[in-house]
């Protein structure tokens, strides 16, 4: 019944240290590799390419922050780990659907990766409150803060992009939208 | 203000941009101000969560930018497990596949059933009723016993017992089949008017189930001519055929067409008739248009309405002929003029019902 599909797959020690070093390559030639596996396992597994596509990227992601912090260890295959993160994150999406019928069609060999799947789940959970904080907090905050905070802008180059007379408007006002973010953050459940 | 000021210096803190001194000096602050410490850690958290989900968004962006190079509607049908396709068939179209299964089966039960295959009975019914034979026999032993028993003579109850004749000749053959008069005691002819007159059967051939009675009753005084005759050659395929007979106390008029010219498995001897006919029709004349006996109504099949047999008429001539001679006083001689022909139907029938007669047997 298992057909294993013929990918020709890069290395895994190639992919962890391309990831490391922030190769663009190396996360494109990553994703490309398994992609049909995951497509496999959901739509075999009463999902659509859709459920796929979310599912992988989620763990990918889950994958990407395992490498960079430094503890994906190379014993276990990277298509293994992958494989057996999507399992896991599509059989939780499953029984939250009411779909599971008890039995999963595996195509491969798995681990137990609860830990890293739940230590995700979390971290998704802070991200989407800050989603939401962020979309509330309504222009021009929302540009400052990602300008200042994620994009690592100067306070004079964000000056100048938004027409601010002087330096301390703008730390005013960014110290302003600061608060608010905060607030709207704290106040999500 | 205080607040804003000291949001600024743990940024500068945090982001490296203090020189030693002030470093010292906001170091020994943050020591000695426990609110001062938690500011900077919360701040760095909320910061450091910040920076994250920018990266996050950054690395989704690479991400779907990469998913959409995928041609992932190709790799759908590469990766889709295809079952044979017969279970695929049965996946798509099971419940219409039960349907027509329980229908199919249904439809041969209810045709063996209605065929009669079901049963081991012959499929081959005498039209008279054999049953009735046999109560005749009973009775016959119960009348017996009683004699026996009491010496007194009884009189058999008249047996209900009918079926149909016909005359052959003017002095008083008549036709009938060889299962109606079979173990019979005696046998009487009624005729149209309702007379009644007794006969002696003169010839009997269970094979072909043909008998011929001659009217012995000394009131009887001749038929007159007879208005058909008797086709000797076959009759072709779908000719048009009546019977009239008693399966009642009435005649009774019936028409089909010849649908076989073989009888019951292949028998040459009958012809295969779906000409509507009830028990009591034994012996009965089957007719075509013009007016010619074609056949001598025998049975029919049991379950399949509509499919009777008919003694071919060449074989009735046979038997005319078979006759014992001593049992007559003269050689029958048939009508050899059909006045039959160019009448109607209605009319045919009309002219018919004088020669036609109920058969009683008792």
């Amino acid at each position: 019944m298992n057909k294993e599909l013929k990918t020709s797959a890069p290395t895994d020690s190639e992919i962890v240290f391309g990831i490391l070093n922030n190769s663009e390559s190396a996360i494109k030639r990553l994703y490309v590799a398994y992609f049909p596996m995951v497509l496999q396992l959901i739509i075999n597994n009463s999902g659509t390419p859709d459920d796929a596509k979310d599912i992988y990227q989620e763990a990918i992601i889950v994958l990407y922050n395992k490498i960079k912090k430094g503890d994906f260890e190379l014993n276990s295959k990277l298509k293994t780990f992958l494989y057996s993160v999507c399992r896991r994150l599509w059989l939780k999406r499953l029984s939250q659907m009411n779909r599971y019928g008890g039995d999963l069609h595996d195509f491969q060999d798995h681990l137990p990766v609860e830990d890293d799947v739940e230590e995700q789940g979390e971290r998704d959970i802070q991200f989407g409150k800050m989603q939401g904080a962020l979309g509330m907090l309504g222009e021009p905050c929302k540009t400052i803060i990602e300008d200042f905070y994620i994009h690592n802008r100067s306070m004079q180059e964000i000056c100048e992009s938004f027409g601010y007379t002087n330096a301390d408007n703008a730390k005013t006002q960014k110290y302003k939208c600061l608060q608010r973010l905060k607030k709207l953050f704290f106040q999500q459940k | 203000m205080r607040d804003e000021q000291l949001l600024e210096a743990v940024e500068r803190y945090l982001a490296g941009e203090m020189n030693p001194d002030e470093r010292r000096a906001f170091e020994q602050l943050r020591t000695e101000n426990a609110e001062v410490d938690t500011r900077v850690i919360e701040h760095q958290q909320f910061v450091g969560l910040l920076k994250q989900y920018g990266e996050r968004v950054e690395l989704e962006k690479r991400l779907n930018a990469i998913h959409d190079e995928i041609d992932v509607h190709a790799l759908v049908e590469e990766v889709t497990e295809r079952p044979s396709w017969i279970i695929q068939l049965w996946r798509n179209h099971h419940s219409k596949i039960s349907v027509a299964a329980s229908i199919a089966i249904f439809a041969i039960l209810a045709t063996l059933f209605v065929t009669g295959k079901m049963d081991n009975k012959s499929t081959y019914t005498e039209l008279s009723l054999t049953l009735q034979n046999q109560r005749r026999d009973i009775s016959r032993l119960d009348h017996k016993l009683d004699n026996a028993l009491k010496h007194e003579p009884r009189v058999l109850p008249p047996n209900k017992s009918s079926a149909t004749g016909f005359a052959l000749t003017s002095n008083g053959l008549i036709a009938t089949a060889y299962h109606v008069i079979y173990r019979a005691d005696s046998v009487y002819v009624q005729n149209v008017a309702g007379r009644v007159f007794k006969t002696k059967v003169i010839y009997t051939d269970a094979k072909r189930d043909v008998a011929i009675l001659k009217i012995s009753d000394t009131t009887f005084t001749g038929l007159g001519t007879i208005p058909y005759t008797f086709k000797r050659t076959e009759s072709d395929l779908a000719e048009s055929v009546y019977t009239y007979g008693y399966p009642q106390d009435s005649p009774m008029y019936n028409d089909g067409r010849v649908t076989s010219l073989n009888g019951m498995n292949g028998d040459t001897i009958d012809y295969q008739v779906s000409v509507p006919i009830n028990a009591g029709s034994s012996g009965a004349p089957l007719l075509d248009s013009r007016g010619n006996i074609v056949g001598l109504v025998k049975a029919k099949e049991t379950g399949l309405e509509g499919t009777h047999f008919a003694l071919k008429s060449d074989y009735l001539l046979e038997a005319i002929d078979n006759i014992p001679t001593d049992s007559l006083t003269r050689k029958p001689v048939l009508s050899t003029k059909n006045t039959l022909t160019n009448l109607s139907r209605v009319q045919q029938v009309k002219k018919l019902q004088n020669y036609v007669f109920m058969v009683k047997v008792y």
